[in-house]
């Protein structure tokens, strides 16, 4: 078998052998807790250790035999109008794939595989994601082929019905890249203390290998204990150096994690327009390929940080309709500013809101019943823990204290909404609609008027006797709700949406 | 009410026989709550009516009272190209489907609905919000032939 020559239409072929070295590989970390049990539960004086190394190999044996099976049993043909995949030596698979419902093609490498030089190649088909095609492994060469002739039957099927870009440019431009100093800038941002999350799972899952029972507090109390009375003949400043000590070492922890994270995941990012649609390659360890063809977008995110909003750095992502749901999954541009995010908003088929837009804003009305809804609660729930204490006769300071703490979180709802009403607006433009929602770090969503699949007007109880409502739409592989703007504004925006969406057909998309 | 308000047209109401299938439906989910009542009356645990008395009022109001004003809530605008669905009795929401975006047309009847010669049309679409909107209530017959309306239309679009 040629490795690299384009594959020939009606063929049935197999993966490279070598992806059957691949999975063994990878197979063999399955053998892990296996050869653990194996290793805890004999006992080497009773003699039983001289069948521990055979057994091991019984066992590396076994699962490379069903490897091969399972490579032996694989294969594929690129049909004149479909993929199909056969797999299964006792339950046989069958699977055909038209082109025109493949939405992306991906090449994914994992660490192994790129060892071997191996890349698996995914056929996105928008039905849910969890039941993609994929064909692992393939070379690196032949897994570019193989997206190269599919792309070609896919847009030949388009350019058929009329619908493809005259974009005849056979080079790719880039449009966005990171050199390593925005990478660890943004790893500076994407600060992140998830590893203590991960160590306290950790511990859960192997809290047989510790020395002590880390969920028992009495545990903890005896430890705490022994160090508390050691800290306290240290003097204040001794416990406040020690406790700025601390701070330091975990913020030190959640920045090298967010780096860490960050370069392992975005290493190399770049992003090209090709005459294909967007193309994505981004990652350390594993290095993924997107293509995503521009007609496919639906919407675009423009997101930004609490922090990173300070010094101008926005992300931007698309929702395309193969993507459900997976975050991050679609990000074209991690970390920019505003200037760089344009063109790529352009090459996508969007416009960010122009300087003239005429921003709407929600229903004061609602901001106003959701502060309420918020505060009085909890200010209610203010006023009764002093007097339920007073009436048991309890000192009355830590009551107090959590009156005015409750207090506290009442006026901090208040003000949110406030802030989200001053922030909050929406615009509808001859070809988007734009929703930019949120405080801290607010977000602008822009959809395309032509793509929208539908247009819902909701109300509850108290929408409806205060004159407000959520306009919320169909977006295929996202959503776009504009909530609590005035009920006549809502009318207005379904009107002229609705226009311009029966119009044009589904089928006719651009 | 403020049905059809502001966006000018009538809306349509449903199959009468809705009311009446929508009772049936909910004496069947009550009728397992008054049993319960009826033994625990029988358990003698509360003065001679207290469980009885209420769970029979409830379920009286939500047999007789709430379907007619679900019915009355509830209503369709069947346009050249598009559909408005608007129901809810609390919570209201009025849908709009064009019928360039619909993917696929459901007609489904349930054992009740087929007695009272109902049927409910669902439509498919794309988004991830409202990826089907279901009208239930119609005769079978309108049905079927709102599902040949919109079919006549996809197809149109596409060929």
């Amino acid at each position: 078998m040629s490795e690299a020559a384009p594959p020939a239409a009606g063929e049935w072929r197999r993966t490279s052998p070598l992806s059957f070295a691949v999975r063994a590989i990878t197979g063999l970390k399955n053998l892990i807790f296996p050869v653990a049990a194996l290793l805890f539960g004999t006992n080497a004086v009773r003699g039983e250790a001289m069948w521990v190394f055979p057994a091991i190999a019984g066992m590396v044996l076994f699962s490379s035999l069903f490897t091969w099976i399972g490579w032996r049993h694989f294969r594929y043909r690129i049909g004149e109008d479909d993929i199909r995949v056969e797999r299964g030596l006792f339950s046989r698979t069958a699977r055909s794939v038209p082109y025109e419902r493949i939405q992306d093609v991906s090449l994914e490498q994992a660490p192994v595989p790129r060892l071997f030089g191996m890349a698996e190649v995914k056929f996105e088909t928008g039905a849910g994601g969890k039941d993609e095609l994929k064909i692992g492994y393939v070379t690196e060469a032949e897994g570019t082929a193989l997206r190269e002739t599919v792309r070609a039957r896919k847009s030949g099927d388009a350019a058929a019905r009329g619908s493809v870009e005259a974009a005849p440019e056979a080079g790719s431009l880039t449009l966005f890249a990171m050199d390593t100093r925005r990478l660890l800038t943004f790893g500076l941002f994407e600060f992140s203390l998830v590893v203590f999350a991960v160590l306290g799972g950790a511990a859960q899952q192997f809290d047989f290998l510790l020395p002590f029972d880390i969920w028992d507090p009495d545990n903890w109390m005896r430890l705490v204990a022994g160090q508390g009375h050691w800290l306290r003949e240290l003097g204040f400043a001794a416990q406040a150096i020690g406790a700025t000590l601390a701070l330091a070492a975990l913020a030190l922890v959640g920045l090298v994690t967010g780096v860490g994270r960050t370069v392992l995941r975005d290493y190399g990012f770049r992003l090209e327009e090709t005459p294909k649609g967007l193309r994505r390659r981004r990652g350390l360890l594993t290095r993924t390929d997107v293509v995503m063809p521009v007609h496919r977008v639906q919407a675009l995110q423009v997101t930004t940080g609490i922090l990173r909003r300070r010094w101008g750095w926005h992300g931007l992502s698309v929702v395309s309709l193969a993507q459900d749901a997976k975050a991050g999954n679609h990000v074209v541009v991690p970390f920019a500013r505003m200037e760089e995010i344009e063109p790529v908003v352009d090459v996508a088929g969007f416009d960010l809101p122009a300087s003239d837009t005429e921003w709407r804003r929600p229903s004061a009305r609602h901001r106003f019943d959701q502060a309420m809804l918020g505060a009085v609660p909890l200010g209610l729930a203010a006023l009764a823990v002093p007097i339920v204490n007073s009436r048991f006769g309890q000192p009355l300071e830590l009551p107090l204290l959590a009156s005015a703490a409750l207090l506290a979180l009442a006026a901090f709802f208040a003000v949110r909404e406030h802030f989200l009403w001053r922030r909050d607006r929406h615009a509808v433009d001859a070809r988007h609609v734009f929703v930019r929602r949120g405080w801290l770090a607010p977000r602008l969503d822009i959809a395309s008027r032509l793509k929208l699949q539908s247009v819902e007007i909701s109300q509850g109880p108290l929408a409806r006797r205060r004159g407000y409502a959520d306009l919320k739409f169909g977006v295929a592989g996202g959503s776009l709700e504009l909530g609590g703007i005035p009920l006549e504004d809502a009318r207005a925006i379904r009107r002229a949406v609705l226009g311009s969406i029966a119009s044009v057909d589904f089928s006719r998309l651009p | 009410m403020e049905q059809g308000a502001g966006d000018g047209d009538e809306l349509t109401p449903l199959h009468p026989n809705y009311v009446k299938a929508v009772r049936i439906g909910t004496l069947i989910f009550a009728l397992p709550l008054v049993g319960a009542a009826l033994v625990l009356e029988f358990a003698d645990l509360l003065p001679r009516g207290a469980f009885l008395v209420p769970v029979l009022l409830l379920a009286l109001y939500l047999i007789i009272r709430t379907p007619l004003r679900r019915y009355q809530a509830r209503g369709y605008q069947m346009g050249a190209d598009r559909l408005r669905v608007v129901r809810g009795l609390i919570f209201r929401s009025d849908t709009v489907v064009p019928f360039g975006r619909v993917q696929h047309i459901d007609v489904h009847q349930g054992p009740l609905e087929r007695g009272y010669g109902l049927a409910t049309l669902v439509l498919h679409t794309a988004g991830n919000h409202n990826a089907s909107v279901s009208l239930p209530g119609l005769g079978h017959d309108d049905a079927m032939a709102m599902r040949e309306d919109i079919r006549a239309h996809v197809k149109r679009e596409t060929l």
